[in-house]
């Protein structure tokens, strides 16, 4: 496992960014300190893995830490795909934004800041996606019911 | 934002102030007929030039990742062809390949090849869908009648394998819901066996057509760099010069076994994607053709009794069928812990399901990846400069769909 491209990149940069990672169902998961997110994208991109392709949270109420933010990363030359996670904690969910790095993050930062109230610092136009701008709380959040009237 | 109750819900900016008089802030959508579907855009223009364009999503919201959280696995799966409402069957397929991945299940080898039989279809049927109404906003309504004569013997095939139209449903976990009808396999070959002459026939109305030729050459281009940046996938990424389909590069579902090529083109405006689309179906009808000559015998459902609902027959004569059945409607099926990214390339893009199980019968989290919504962040880039009228050709020619950018 250590000698896999996207681990070596990250050790090469910062050991202490990279607190675990997992091989499990084929795929690599590879949890990152949440303030280094942005130089850790921009890392793994610089070490092959150039295609962004989702992001989305993860809120796993009521455990601490709470929200878990899963990046999805594909290497159009080694045709391989990497997971970066990043763990934040439940007050006031903050991160730094990979806009910088991929442009294309843009609307999947929007959709879960307006779905789970992450707030990502340094993104360009953050603003509710779906929901009107007006809407009281964040549904994808585990304590938000799934159904009823308000 | 929550925080501010009294903030107006229209945002526009104001132009007069910001870039002086010249500029107008046009509205367009969400209700018109060019958007696709229920899209706004507020586009800024200086006399007939885009000089910004924002677009406005979410009128189509209906929350179904929140929605899937509350459903067994099992369930789940009618609610994904609800979403890219053109391409039904490729949603079934991530879902279900997603989940079995975190089963571990083996699928037989028929199932996976009438799979991969029933995607190409729904391709076929996403581009024709595509072709027809983008010629259409372009100006050539014949067009839409011709390809939905088409799509219509494709919805009838659907309607005879899985009962229904639109939303099929007809892939499920461990498999399919059940065997083809008997004749079926010699429908499609009827149908493959013509399909070729019909896409000469589209060819043959806007390939040489002038007014369609210069709507398309030249406008609406988008380089390399730009589409890897925004995440654009599917045909707008191969025709930007990118050459990756997952069918290819990253197999799924049985996909090596078939032979065909991927068009790519390095121009990157309107009239490659057009091209690299038609190529496509092309490339779809001899995929299909190679499923019908090498079809394997077999049972279509995976042997995982917990997990499959049982034949009719069996459930009906056996003790344990029976309880198995009964046990998978009213408790569903508990999947493993774990997180799985499934993706495959649909008709408009990379389609990808993100996954993740607590254990329970219910998944934790469905998160879905469509093409459509990485596609829509680069149309600014592809319309800033140009003329308001090629905005509407540069939509119709990215393919987008909102139900699956909305969900």
């Amino acid at each position: 496992m250590p000698e896999h491209r996207a681990i070596k990149a990250i050790l090469a940069w910062n050991g202490e960014a990279l607190t675990d990672a997992q091989f499990a169902f084929g795929e690599l998961s590879l949890t990152i300190a949440a303030e280094k997110i942005r130089e850790a994208c921009a890392v793994v991109q610089a070490a092959g893995y150039d295609f962004f392709e989702d992001m989305t949270a993860i809120d796993w109420f009521p455990n601490s830490p709470r929200f878990q933010l899963s990046y999805h990363i594909l290497s159009l030359k080694f045709l391989e795909r990497v997971r970066l996670r990043v763990m934040l904690e439940e007050d006031e969910p903050s991160v730094d934004s990979i806009t910088p790095v991929w442009t294309g993050a843009n609307f999947f930062e929007r959709e879960v800041f307006d779905l789970f109230g992450i707030r990502f610092a340094g993104h360009p136009d953050l603003r509710r996606i779906m929901l009107p701008e007006d809407w009281k709380g964040y549904p994808m959040r585990k304590d938000y019911p799934v159904e009823g009237y308000r | 934002m929550s925080e501010r109750p009294g903030a107006p819900v229209l945002d526009l900016p104001d132009a007069e102030s910001v870039r002086g008089e010249r500029h107008m802030v046009l509205n367009m959508g969400p209700q018109h007929p060019a958007t696709h579907g229920v899209l706004r855009l507020v586009v800024e223009i200086d006399g007939e030039i885009i000089v910004s364009l924002r677009p406005e999503v979410g009128y189509l919201h209906t929350g179904i990742e929140k929605t899937c959280e509350a459903k067994f696995y099992q369930q789940v799966v009618p609610l994904t062809d609800r979403i890219n409402y053109l391409d039904p069957l490729s949603n079934n397929l991530c879902y279900c390949l997603a989940v079995e991945r975190l089963l571990g299940l083996e699928i037989p080898e028929r199932a996976q090849w009438i799979r991969v039989l029933l995607t190409e279809l729904s391709r076929l049927n996403s581009h024709l869908i595509w072709l027809g109404t983008h010629a259409m906003d372009i100006g050539a309504l014949t067009v839409f009648l011709y390809t939905f004569r088409e799509r219509e013997e494709i919805l009838r095939l659907f309607e005879a394998v899985a009962g229904q139209r639109m939303m099929t449903s007809y892939f499920r976990i461990g498999g399919l819901a059940m065997e083809p009808p008997l004749d079926l396999f010699d429908r499609i070959q009827a149908f493959i066996h013509m399909f070729p002459e019909k896409i000469d026939e589209y060819s043959n109305l806007l390939t040489g057509n002038p007014i369609f030729m210069n709507r398309l050459k030249g406008t609406g281009y988008l380089s390399a760099a730009d589409a890897i940046a925004f995440g654009v996938t599917g045909p707008p990424l191969r025709a930007s010069g990118v050459d990756i389909d997952l069918r290819r590069d990253m197999p799924y579902s049985g996909y090596e076994k078939f032979q065909f090529k991927v068009p790519t083109s390095t121009v990157g405006d309107n009239w490659a994607r057009y091209e690299v689309r038609l190529v496509e179906m092309r490339e779809s009808t001899k995929i299909i053709q190679q499923a019908l000559d090498g079809m394997p015998g077999g049972p279509v459902k995976a042997d995982a009794p917990k997990i499959v609902l049982p034949d009719r027959e069996k459930m009906k004569t056996q003790m344990e069928a029976l309880i198995h059945h009964f046990k998978i409607v009213t408790e569903g099926f508990n999947v493993p812990a774990g997180e799985v990214y499934q993706a495959i390339e649909c008709g408009h893009g990379q389609m990808g399901y993100h996954i993740v199980s607590d254990g329970t019968a219910k998944p934790y989290r469905v998160h879905m990846r469509y093409p459509s919504f990485a596609t829509l962040q680069a149309l600014e880039t592809m319309c800033k400069g140009g003329l308001i009228a090629d905005l509407v050709a540069v939509i119709g020619s990215i393919d987008i769909v909102l139900g699956e950018i909305d969900r």
